[in-house]
């Protein structure tokens, strides 16, 4: 039965390495123990100087998100007995510049996040008297999925094009832009098939699906574009028909 | 270039790691994706060797015995082969993604992956055997 299970946590700190490098720590296994629960030991017990996010330990918030043996995960999820006898490679999130250590920059998800416009946009807003938009179970049906996002951004250390092409809107957005785009309230839908529409957009991604493997929300972000594409396709191909119709 | 790099608390330098060539090695799935996308070239290839047939055909019975002769090259044998089992690759690969971006509804409810998948594959089958009675037919 293994007592300690070893860390190999990459390290980058700006002022004294030139770039990442890998630091060892053997930390206590216990079988209940997840990975941010090891670094967190580490923290409190080894080496205070590590830096790393987190917050609610229940893959909720999404901000713990690292590459764990290559592969992106939530470390409040990948438990230490799944990686026996380790060691265990604990990463920043790749395509993603590096800050300190475990942190990454996500400045620019952030920005285009805010592109694709992810909120409830409406032509004219109804009269506060009329009461609420409401919308039945089926219709909740339609988007729930694509909004059980939490901006993990395990989806885009996992999308090669990402990596490959800075441009790319990325997974996560662009299944949030669905997930708008779906919704029986909004009609912003094309607009934000305009913005999705030029280059960094939809047509960047060639599928290789990994985005939806490791979802730990199971939204499916690469489902979420193929459909997008079809939606596009089939109304570019209306409006070349019928020039006529309604648009 | 280490004097203008240097960090100061002011001037942050993050670290950004350029994506190697060969990053479809990195993984399995990426591997797979790769030889997914490579192919498209076979598919291609395919087409080619049925507008050949088609000219052959065309050109009187005298020049479609001449492509079969040529098919029969033990070097056409090869390259078909491995272009068949790379053609079969992509129809299933593509079947079996097809519910990705096809959500189809009945009676407000989602439909699972495995009918949409099915459906394909019929689909696939039924005009299989179509083609294959009208040439019998003929």
């Amino acid at each position: 039965m293994a007592e300690t299970i070893t860390l190999s946590v990459a390290r980058y700190r700006p002022e004294i390495e030139p770039e990442p490098a890998f630091q060892d720590y053997r930390v206590p296994y216990r079988k209940d123990w997840v990975v941010l629960d090891a670094l967190n030991y580490i923290k409190d017990n080894l080496d205070g100087s590590l830096s790393f996010r987190w917050s609610c330990r229940m893959g909720v918030c999404g901000s713990c998100g690292m590459m764990v043996n290559g592969t992106p995960k939530l470390t409040c999820a990948a438990f230490l007995s799944d990686y026996l006898p380790g060691p265990i490679r604990v990463e920043p999130l790749q395509y993603f510049p590096v800050v300190r250590d475990l942190v990454v920059d996500i400045s620019d998800f952030l920005r285009k996040l805010h592109k694709v416009k992810p909120w409830i946009e409406r032509e004219e807003e109804k009269p506060l008297a009329e009461g609420e938009y409401r919308q039945t179970p089926e219709q909740l049906d339609r988007y729930k999925q694509f909004s059980m996002c939490i901006n993990c951004l395990l989806c885009y250390a996992a999308c090669p094009i990402y990596g490959l092409e800075g441009s790319f809107v990325g997974p996560a957005a662009i299944a949030l832009a669905q997930r708008y785009n779906l919704d029986s309230r909004d009609q912003g839908s094309r607009d934000r098939m305009e913005t999705l529409s030029e280059q960094g957009g939809m047509w960047e991604c060639t599928f290789v699906g990994e985005c939806t493997k490791v979802c730990p929300k199971k939204v499916d972000p690469a489902g979420a574009i193929q459909q997008y594409k079809v939606a596009t396709a089939t109304q570019w191909f209306k409006s070349l028909l019928m020039p006529w119709g309604s648009k | 270039m280490t004097g203008q790099n240097r960090h100061t608390p002011y001037h942050p330098r993050w670290y950004r790691r350029r994506v190697s060539v060969w990053w479809w090695l990195q993984s399995w799935p990426y591997a797979k994706f790769v030889l997914r996308e490579l192919t498209s070239l076979f598919v291609a290839y395919y087409a080619l060797v049925t507008l050949w047939k088609l000219r052959a055909l065309a050109a009187g019975p005298q020049a479609y015995a001449g492509f079969l002769e040529r098919m029969r090259s033990p070097l056409l044998i090869v390259l078909n082969s491995v272009a068949l089992i790379f053609v079969l690759f992509h129809s299933i690969t593509w079947f079996n993604l097809a519910p990705k971006a096809m959500v189809v509804r009945l009676a407000g409810r989602r439909l699972p992956d495995w009918a949409v998948q099915s459906a394909n594959y019929l689909a696939w089958a039924i005009v299989s055997g179509v083609i294959v009675w009208v040439l019998r037919r003929g």
